[in-house]
This record gives structure tokens, sequence and C-alpha cells, in this order.
């Protein structure tokens, strides 16, 4: 459904893009991830042809996004990072505005009435657009972006700025049109990812370094021999007290987790099961172990294993492990 | 287009914009109508219509400010360009939306046309050429101040620098006296927007000027396209 080629983006000296493919087939619920500058928007923007990349190409529904520009975004739906529009409308003048330029003639009003009545904002439909919440702001954007009935929804970052339980509305919006059409979300929200997405591609300064299922990608982190271990205690002391190699051959520190007491991941010898040795060794270095566990991994193990915040990428592609050390 | 059009028509009435810019004018037209005809007992309009050209020159930036601009600075313009229409189809559609404004608004010319009919003998061949020439004059100052405004986010900017250029064409021939330089000389004259309008005034339909103004608003309609179409290519 959307065939994304060899695209490469530069803004000045920045690589924003870098030689990305990636091929979503139809009904998949596809999140791109990465950090704040990892390519993500750059990406999107490319597909839904607001702007153009350096190299290579973008076709939607077999429409190439440059060459086909209309045809292309009639099969598309967008949800931009930040929703704006014209102030001076109401919901409902805005939204025919949009069936105008995508041409729904054919049963508008009981498009629109159901389309509300999905996204939960028929009781706001005659109020002005810049009197609205952002959480209603956004339910309104993704209105239009659903108007029609696209069979490509792109939603860049759709919960930012979201309250608690508005995040918790959109999400499900998102599950639900999932159901039934090809989306692509970008998010940073690693729990939100997995919970709505069926494959994860992970950016990384322009470049794709993970692509697969969310599970693959937990899975591919998880080895008898490794566990996650929460310890309290200097991150220091912790380097000295598992120096020991012939048991300890890997801790990669994944951050604080609690006031005092860091997350790290603890890889021993192949087929060996380390959980009784590690606990031992704490205990006799003076260092609780507040939780350790085994084969417990989540995205965000993967993310932060993967991608290094200072902009270096730690990892190889899923499957490829390399433990970024601090101590072996 | 049309979508378009229609969104921009409904902002004008629905902003004061539309309602002060047409206001404006018919207060202009309105008052030089007693002054130079009514007051003097003349069925000429050819004064009117001679000082209603700076009054246009100066209003138009006002109408067309937020076109454009409004866009980008609400950023706007990228749900736009990523909606199932054309680059032309937006800026046609604005341009339009414009236009149809400036065409009620400089109607008032008509009107006073039509009132005079009742009293006296109008010369109509006289009245249509300077409502054309005044037609002509708009098509191009909008489409001018159009691209000013794809250059800026500020509405105020796009107002002043339409200001500037409207006053700069409004003057081109009078820098003719000043410049020494025979290409600057023949620039100058060729882009002075008066000496096209001024045939108009008395009653003589000049061919050349017609397409002068044309083929002036279709140059500046390219042009905005462009401004709008470097986005995806920056």
């Amino acid at each position: 459904m959307i065939e994304v080629v060899n695209i490469s983006k530069k803004y000045g000296t920045k690589q924003a893009l870098a030689d990305m493919s990636v091929d979503i087939k139809a009904g998949e619920v596809v999140g791109l991830l990465g950090l704040n500058g990892a390519g993500k928007s750059t990406a999107m923007n490319i597909m839904t042809g607001y702007i153009r990349p350096d190299s290579g190409y973008v076709k939607i529904g077999g429409y190439d996004v440059a060459k086909d520009p209309l045809k292309a975004k009639k099969k598309l739906g967008y949800l931009p990072e930040q929703f704006f529009f014209y102030n001076d409308m109401k919901v409902e003048e805005y939204l025919s505005f949009i069936c105008d330029i995508k041409k729904i003639k054919q049963g508008r009003k009981q498009h629109i009435d159901d389309m509300c009545e999905r996204v939960g904002i028929s009781h706001i439909r005659s109020r002005m657009i810049r009197n609205l919440s952002k959480g209603y702001r956004q339910r309104v954007g993704f209105v239009q972006a659903l108007l029609g009935n696209p069979e490509v929804v792109i939603l860049d970052e759709p919960t930012v700025g979201l309250d608690p339980s508005q995040i918790v509305d959109i999400r499900a919006l998102i599950k639900n049109v999932g159901e039934k059409r090809t989306v692509v979300i970008s998010s940073h929200i690693l729990s939100e990812v997995q919970l709505i997405c069926s494959r994860v591609v992970l950016l990384n300064n322009g470049r794709i370094i993970a692509d697969d299922t969310p599970d693959n990608l937990r899975r591919s982190m998880s080895k008898p021999n490794k566990v996650v271990a929460l310890i309290e205690g200097d991150s220091g002391k912790v380097k000295q007290a598992l120096g020991d190699k012939s048991i300890f051959k890997g801790v990669t520190l994944l951050g604080q987790k609690e006031q005092g007491a860091y997350e790290y991941i603890i890889e021993g010898e192949e087929d060996s099961d380390i959980r009784r040795q590690l606990f031992q060794v704490l205990a006799n270095a003076g260092l609780p172990a507040l939780s350790i566990n085994s084969g417990e991994f989540t995205l965000e193990d993967f993310f932060l294993k993967h991608v290094d915040i200072g902009g270096k990428e730690n990892g190889a592609p899923a499957g490829e492990e390399t433990a970024d050390a601090i101590n072996t | 287009m049309q979508s378009i059009l229609k969104r921009e028509l409904r902002a004008y009435f629905y902003s004061p914009l539309g309602y002060v810019f047409i206001g404006a004018v018919f207060l202009f037209s309105g008052y030089y109508f007693y002054s130079y005809n009514l007051s003097v007992s003349t069925t000429d309009m050819g004064t009117l219509f001679s000082l209603l050209f700076p009054v246009i020159m100066f209003l138009v930036p006002v109408l067309t400010m937020r076109l454009l601009s409004e866009d980008k600075r609400l950023k706007i313009d990228q749900q736009l360009f990523t909606l199932p229409i054309t680059k032309v189809g937006i800026v046609l559609g604005k341009y339009l939306a414009a236009l149809f404004i400036y065409v009620i608004a400089i109607s008032s010319t008509l009107i006073e046309a039509m009132v005079m009919s009742f009293y006296g003998t109008v010369t109509w061949s006289e009245v249509i050429g300077n409502f054309t020439g005044l037609l002509l004059l708009g098509t191009t100052l909008i489409a001018i101040c159009l691209f000013v405004s794809a250059l800026t986010e500020s509405q105020v900017v796009a107002a002043v620098i339409g200001f500037i250029i409207s006053l700069f064409l409004m003057l081109s021939d009078a820098f003719v006296y000043i410049v020494n330089n025979d290409f600057l000389k023949t620039l100058f004259y060729s882009i002075s927007i008066k000496n096209r309008y001024t045939p108009f005034t008395l009653g003589i339909f000049e061919f050349s000027g017609t397409v002068f103004f044309i083929s002036f608003a279709a140059l500046f309609l390219c042009l905005t396209i462009a401004v709008l179409d470097r986005k995806r290519w920056s």
C-alpha cells in the first residue's frame, strides 16, 4: 500500500533521511519510532507529498506521490503533528470544506455525522475551531483525516500535548481506525507504539535501524543468560561488583528508574542462568537488587539499547546484538 | 479551486476585511462622484476614474495581505498541500476570491453611471472603457500583491511591501525623467501601469494595454505558484 524506496533528504548539512526504504502492506499499523530529529516527520512529510525527497520515491496505492500527487493524495488522510486550521470556521463548516476538496458529494451529511459520532465530536460541531481545546482540535483533525474513507491514514505524533484521558481516547480511536486501514503513526512514546502498532520501524539519525513487530523486537533482546536488574547504588560500585568477566560478560546501563536506583541489562555466558550469582554478588557488595527479571524486555529496553540519546547509534539492527557495556 | 474560492469569499464576509474594502472604495467613489459629477453637473466620469486609480493602488494590498501569509503563519499550508488539491487550484481560488470582492467594490462606478443616466446622457462606451481599465488594473495588482503575500508570514509586511510595489508601479513613468541610462528609461516606461491605464480613462480600449495587464497578472500568478512549490524542493 505504501512503498518507500531509497528516499534521502538533506537540510543544509544535516542528513535528515538516508536511503530509507519501507514496504507497508494494506492493513498494517506501522509505528515510526525515533528520538526528536530522527527523521520521523521528514519521512511523513515526504510520504504525504508535502516535501520532495532529494532522491528516491514514495508510492501510495501504486501512485507516485511526486508524479501523480492528486491520485496518491486521494488515498491518503493526514493529521500533522500540529493541527491548525482557519480559526474563523465552525467545525461543521471546516469538515464541509474538506469534503469539498476531497470531492465527497453523495451522502456527505451522513458521512460527516458518522465520523463525528465515531470520534466523539458531534456535540461541538457548531463551535468555532478557535474556541476548541487541544484535545478536541486533535479529534477534529482526526475526522478530517478520515473523511472520504482513505485507504492510508498517516498520523504524526497524534497524542503530543494531550491530557491522559484524551491520550487514552485517541489511542482507542487509532486502534479502531487500524482495523480497516493502513495506518502509519509516528511517536517517541514507546508504550503507545507497543500498544497500537503491528510493526515498528525504528529510525535513528535518518536511518532505519530496526524493522519488525514489537514482539519480535522484544524477543530479540531476550535470552536465558540475560536479565534486567534494578539495582540501588552508584553505577561505579555496580561496575566494580560485577567485574568478574567469567560470570558477567556484559553490563549495560539503561537508565535511572528510581531515586538512586538504576536499571541494567546484565549478560552472562551463553545458556547460563546468572540470577543466583548476581543476587549473591550484589548482596555481598551491599548493593540492594530491587528487581531481577529474566527475559522480560520491553520495547523501551530495545530502544535504549540501540539508540543513544546523544545521537549516536548504539547497536546494529535487531538480531545482531552488540552490548554497549559499561563494564565487562 | 471552487472549494478554496468559496472558503475565501466566506472569510472576506465573516471578517471586517471584505466590508472595509468595499466600503472604502464606495466611499471614495461616492465622494468623487459627488464632487466631480453631481456638484458640477457633468456626466463625464473620466476624472472620477482617474482619481480612483491611486485609491485602488493603496487599497488592494489590504485586500490581499492575509491570503497566503495567514496560511503560512498558522501552518495551514502544510495541511492544504497534503489534501487532493493542486497549488494552481489554491492560488487561483484565492486570487478569484479577491478579484470577486474587487469587482463588487468597483461596481459602485457602474451604479453611479446608471444614476446619472436618469438625469442626463451618459457616454456608455467611455464608462465601460474606464470600468474595463479599472478591472484590468485590479487583476494585475491583486496578482502582484498575492505574490507578495506568499513571500512572508506577516500580513503587515505583505501589505507594506504591496504598497511599496504599487507606489513604484504608479510612479515608474516619473523615473524616466530622473535616470540617464537608456535601458532603465525603457524599463521604467514599459512597466508603468499609469501609462497603460490612462488610455482607458479616455474611453480608448487599447489592446496592448489589455495584453500588458493580463500577462503581468499571469506572470505573478505563476511566480506565486513557484513560491509555494519551492517549499517542496527546499
